[in-house]
């Protein structure tokens, strides 16, 4: 039996643009289950950011239920969806706090979503720890836990940001074009270290990106996005099979 | 020397309020202008409430309390009234000005011939201003201490991130605005608290002693940054401290010059802005010798 770990039903977005209402989103349907990795392609303002910001609760939905884990949760706010949600963003500095260092940051993200009281965060303690997981960063991130992450580079403040939001397991993991402003080669070695985190952990997995061959390359499912709707919906089989030329049409 | 030692004695009294200022300016990265009123709100209050027969060290509480409540007020403004925290701020600030009126009654009020905290039995048995020295330093300790511990918590830690990355403390749960209401309390807090012992150290509150208080609160945070370059979040609290001292002692070194205590507004300004300017000068003029030496070594 499989557990629904995702499930949009019905989700629409509407803003008000001056005097025109804008439809952004309109009756997405979309389950995923424990374990699927979905990637999610579409054209620029095709919708798949405002998909995103309204699972995270960055933008409120005009219509409909999104459930994670069970729970109802389109009226909460993005801080109370942080103990179901974790998220790793576009631009390498907005997922670490750049003053701190990385040890601070990967214990601030070991309670994720929790309430913060006043216990010692007691970094010494927990230093090993961090050590080992950040060990699994191809690029000498465990050497540099007592860095501010303003000092280190993007693939590294990426690779942290993945490892933050993956420290506690999340119900979903949201990847937002989080490859997009790293150097192929940075990219690449990101993307095996989400493939690995996210199966060795069975998490619950939706990304979005522009390339195209991560789309195909990378997890069980793949989402199209166009003018607001999910126009398409490939999984198992029917996604290994597919190819670049298949996802084009929707480029056209 | 007494001049000196007086300077010390300000200079801790005024680092509370630098402390305070640090909270808001530097980690969570926005000036609080509620400071001006807060300060002399301290200091109404405190000395008030000893006119009233309130014991020193509860009227010293309750300054710290005021200063918590205007705070309070700043950050409700800000956040639930979504309004940018400069102008509540400066709302507050001036609201404050009246608020202070009332509770003194008059523009000023004199402690004169009451018992105060630096008026006991022990700081007179003391050589002048030594007594306000040390008690000075322990009040100091006590907040710099509880802050250092506050900020090695789980909750300072998630009020360090809120200020350095909101977005990314939003994704980890943390609610920025409410980092934003417990600074702007905490940080009032101190200020009220600072207002208080000043008030009760010079004998007296003034309903325009608030003024330019943000500028001595930025200075001292400024200095404290430029002599002691690169330190750790504690450290830093211990840094402001020192620099409201070397802030003193400039304003000491300047009045000795002939000034007059009345062009002391605007030798603070002048030194604020004078804390700021003059280390990047210096870093160009690093940088030109730099060069310089660098092309007379490939001759």
């Amino acid at each position: 039996m499989t557990n629904t770990q995702l499930e949009l039903k019905d989700v629409a977005v509407n803003v008000v643009a001056g005097h025109e209402v804008k439809t952004l989103l309109s009756n997405i349907n979309l389950k995923l289950d424990q374990g699927d990795f979905a990637t999610v392609i579409g054209t620029n303002g095709a919708g798949k950011s405002t998909m995103f910001n309204a699972i995270a609760g960055d933008l409120e939905i005009t219509h409909g239920t999104i459930h994670i884990a069970g729970q109802r949760v389109d009226r909460e706010s993005p801080e109370k969806r942080a103990r179901l949600i974790a998220r790793v963003f576009q631009d390498p500095k907005m997922g670490t706090a750049p003053r701190m260092t990385v040890a601070e940051n990967l214990a601030l993200a070991s309670h994720r979503g929790e309430r913060l009281g006043l216990k010692s965060r007691a970094l010494r303690a927990q230093m090993a720890r961090f050590k080992a997981i950040t060990a699994l960063a191809p690029n000498g991130l465990d050497e540099a836990l007592n860095k501010p992450t303003e000092e280190l580079s993007g693939g590294q403040r990426q690779a942290l940001s993945l490892l933050m939001a993956t420290m506690r397991n999340p119900e979903l993991l949201m990847l937002d074009e989080h490859t997009a402003a790293l150097d192929p080669h940075t990219s690449q070695a990101v993307m095996e270290l989400t493939q690995r985190i996210v199966a060795e952990n069975h998490l619950t997995c939706l990304m979005v990106t522009h390339q195209m061959d991560d789309a195909l390359n990378y997890g069980n499912r793949l989402i199209v996005v166009d003018a607001g709707h999910i126009v398409a919906d490939y999984s198992g089989d029917e996604k290994q099979q597919l190819s670049r030329a298949d996802l084009l049409q929707y480029f056209a | 020397m007494g001049v000196w030692i007086s300077a010390i004695s300000q200079g801790l009294l005024f680092g509370i309020m630098g402390i305070g200022l640090f909270l808001t300016f530097r980690i969570l990265d926005f000036p609080d202008m509620t400071v001006e009123g807060t300060f002399p709100f301290g200091a109404a209050v405190a000395v008030t409430a000893i006119a009233h027969g309130v014991s020193p060290i509860i009227a010293t509480i309750l300054a710290a309390l005021a200063g918590m409540v205007a705070g309070l007020i700043t950050g409700l403004l800000a956040t639930k009234g979504h309004m940018p925290l400069l102008l509540a701020g400066i709302l507050v600030m001036t609201a404050l000005y009246s608020v202070n009126l009332r509770i003194m009654g008059q523009s000023n009020l004199s402690l004169l011939g009451m018992k105060n905290l630096f008026t006991g039995k022990w700081m007179n048995s003391m050589p002048p201003y030594i007594g306000s020295v040390i008690f000075g330093f322990i009040v100091v300790t006590i907040v710099v201490a509880l802050l250092m511990v506050f900020l090695n918590t789980r909750l300072g830690q998630g009020f360090i991130a809120a200020g350095d990355n909101r977005n990314m403390a939003r994704s980890l749960g943390i609610n920025p605005d409410h980092m934003q209401v417990l600074g702007l309390v905490v940080g009032n807090g101190l200020i009220g608290l600072s207002g208080g012992l000043v008030a009760q150290s010079d004998g007296y509150a003034d309903v325009s002693m608030g003024v330019g208080v943000i500028v001595i609160g930025l200075a001292a945070i400024i200095i404290g940054e430029v002599l002691f370059g690169e330190l750790t979040l504690s450290q830093r609290l211990i840094a402001v401290v020192l620099g409201s001292i070397v802030y003193r002692f400039v304003i000491v070194i300047v009045l000795d010059l002939g000034f007059s205590a009345d062009d002391l507004k605007l030798v603070s300004a002048v030194v604020l802005a004078l804390s700021i300017i003059l280390p990047q000068l210096n870093d160009r003029f690093r940088l030109k010798r730099t060069l310089r030496k660098g092309v007379s070594s490939d001759d």
